[in-house]
């Protein structure tokens, strides 16, 4: 393109990449380095900040309430991946076959991921209510004593999980699909020669050439679940008794009630840090489950 | 899958369907809800169809929380949104795909990165930075800070590599520029591509939370998902208020869903891709 130099091309590069470029510096990228140096201060946004390099880290790591924090994260973790992973890979499995109305269905458990998480957490804390809810009706019906779900520190975090879990499969199931509909059919053609059964094609071929699908599904669903948060905000607020404190509920809480924003700052590096090495741990660990094709 | 027995076609359906029903059942019992009277609320066994079906939590909402400035501020400020995102990860995908410059690659990686950090470690900084700007407490917090969106850079590069380039080389041989090579070649090409972003884009903003949380005070300025978390904290109870409320804020998502399907589906199966 003969026109497109000097200044002339200056301009059209800046006018193109800047309306981007300049929200991603101003918003994004300033706000994440300028963070590490706000975890180093004593600041609570009234007075001036004051240095205490490495302070705020040595007091995160060794609070009791963080260690429950991120204990409790890890618990729900636990509890929600191989659920929401486990429930989307047969989802998607049956699903993906021909079936009449298979688009209708797909919809259907896709509808909770579009549902904004307010709505969703409202709506579960309405049908595990210990008083009038549906689920422990359903329970009472086949003569099972419902516990009180959120309102009891032993199964408040259950509740939060069946909740994600429910919101979350129809997500994972998409990605299972695109991974299932990438297996080429002339592997179970010949499959089908050698006089497999439907199981063992299932077991042999689509479990194998899905491990890649289920490992990007499965670092999304793990990112995700280290920053559980609003589900526990609207549901539970923490409690009972402190049964669902996640460490991004104690970054908001310290930062916007307490007005410790160095604390704050520090907490959000540690659970990154911890994000950053399970997700490096899990591709590390690939090698031994995931296979790929060629 | 080669043949399958017919029994077996039907104990797939049949499990689909049953677990399909545990999908949808939440959504029909908050609709049931919002419909049915506080008297009747918690009486068993539970009526499905309300006995009688009862507006009087739709009344309320509408007298007694500013429920019409909800919805238009999520509309409002969901439209905005979308629209510089879509418009700015556009124009930097153009820049990325059709203009050559020094660091181009450097650059798309920076975007990329971004992309990895969750939202979550700059919460704070950005909260502050936000508060010398002056923009707490406003529609400006709620639009600037969101303007730009890796995600839609990183999608609409692809869609804009993946197109054709006879069609642009000949619109330059005619003397058209870049400008108007985006506008009336590029950008109507990629309608799925800019659809899908969109889609997302909207969902993200309408169905946000912690940033309004955390920036957003007067109930004037709510939007949606705030009111609704700041109603089932006021009315703690008042179920059939909450979910009328829940109810109303589900509808235009449900809408956009429906009718943009194709996209949604699309979009997560191409960031799956890239796995």
């Amino acid at each position: 393109m003969v026109g497109d130099r000097g200044w002339k091309k200056v301009g059209l590069v800046a006018l193109f990449l800047l309306p981007a470029l300049i929200p991603l510096l101003v918003f994004r990228i300033f706000p994440m380095l300028a963070s590490l140096w706000v975890s180093m201060t004593k600041w609570n946004l009234l007075r001036p900040p004051e240095y205490l390099g490495i302070e705020n880290y040595v007091e995160v790591l060794t609070d009791a309430k963080f260690h429950k924090a991120l204990l409790n994260t890890l618990y729900y973790m636990v509890g929600y991946l191989p659920l929401v992973l486990v429930g989307a890979i047969a989802i998607a499995v049956l699903l993906n076959s021909k079936l009449k109305g298979a688009t209708f269905f797909r919809g259907i458990y896709f509808l909770p991921v579009v549902t904004s998480w307010v709505v969703v957490a409202l709506l579960w804390k309405w049908l595990l209510s210990p008083q009038g809810g549906m689920v422990n009706y359903v329970l009472g019906l086949v003569g099972i004593d419902g516990p009180g779900w959120w309102t009891d520190p032993n199964w408040a975090m259950p509740s939060i999980i069946i909740a994600s879990v429910w919101k979350d499969l129809g997500f994972n199931m998409l990605i299972l699909l695109a991974g299932l509909q990438s297996i080429p059919d002339h592997l179970y053609e010949a499959a089908t020669i050698d006089g497999a059964t439907r199981w063992e094609k299932l077991r042999y071929v689509t479990l194998p050439l899905l491990t890649p699908s289920i490992l990007f599904a499965m670092i999304l669903a793990m990112i995700g679940a280290f920053q559980v948060f609003d589900q526990v905000w609207v549901m539970t607020e923490g409690g009972p008794a402190g049964a669902t404190t996640v460490v991004m509920e104690q970054v908001v809480k310290n930062a916007f009630k307490y007005g410790l924003m160095g604390e704050a700052s520090a907490m959000s590096w540690v659970l990154f840090a911890i994000i950053l090495l399970f997700t490096v741990f899990q591709l590390r660990f690939q090698k031994r489950w995931v296979h790929y094709g060629d | 899958m080669g043949t399958e027995s017919k029994a077996a076609v039907w104990t797939r359906t049949i499990v689909i369907a049953a677990g399909g029903l545990v999908f949808l059942f939440p959504f029909v019992w908050m609709v049931s809800t919002s419909l049915t009277t506080a008297g009747e609320l918690f009486k068993l066994p539970p009526q499905l169809i309300p006995n009688p079906v009862d507006g009087a939590a739709y009344e309320r909402l509408f007298t007694e929380v500013p429920i019409v400035r909800w919805v238009l501020n999520s509309v409002g400020v969901s439209l905005a949104v979308t629209f510089l995102q879509v418009l700015s990860s556009a124009m930097a995908a153009y820049a990325f795909t059709r203009l050559t410059f020094r660091g181009r690659n450097a650059i798309f990686v920076l975007f990329l990165a971004t992309l990895m950090v969750p939202f979550q470690v700059m919460v704070v900084p950005l909260f502050i930075e936000l508060r010398y700007m002056g923009m707490l407490d406003s529609y400006w917090g709620l639009i600037i800070p969101e303007m730009a969106m890796p995600f839609g850079v990183f999608l609409l590069r692809q869609a804009f590599l993946g197109l054709p380039r006879e069609l642009e080389e000949a619109a330059f041989m005619d003397g058209a520029g870049h400008i108007r090579n985006f506008f009336t070649l590029v950008l109507p090409l990629s309608k799925p591509a800019i659809a899908t972003v969109a889609v997302f884009s909207f969902m993200g903003s309408w169905n946000n939370f912690l940033w309004p949380l955390i920036i957003i005070n007067s109930p004037d300025l709510m939007t949606l998902p705030l009111g609704l978390s700041s109603l089932s904290s006021r009315f703690v109870t008042d179920w059939n208020l909450v979910l009328a409320g829940a109810t109303i804020s589900v509808l235009p998502i449900v809408a956009v869903f429906l009718f943009a399907q194709r996209y949604v589906l699309q979009g997560v199966a191409m960031s799956g891709l890239k796995g």
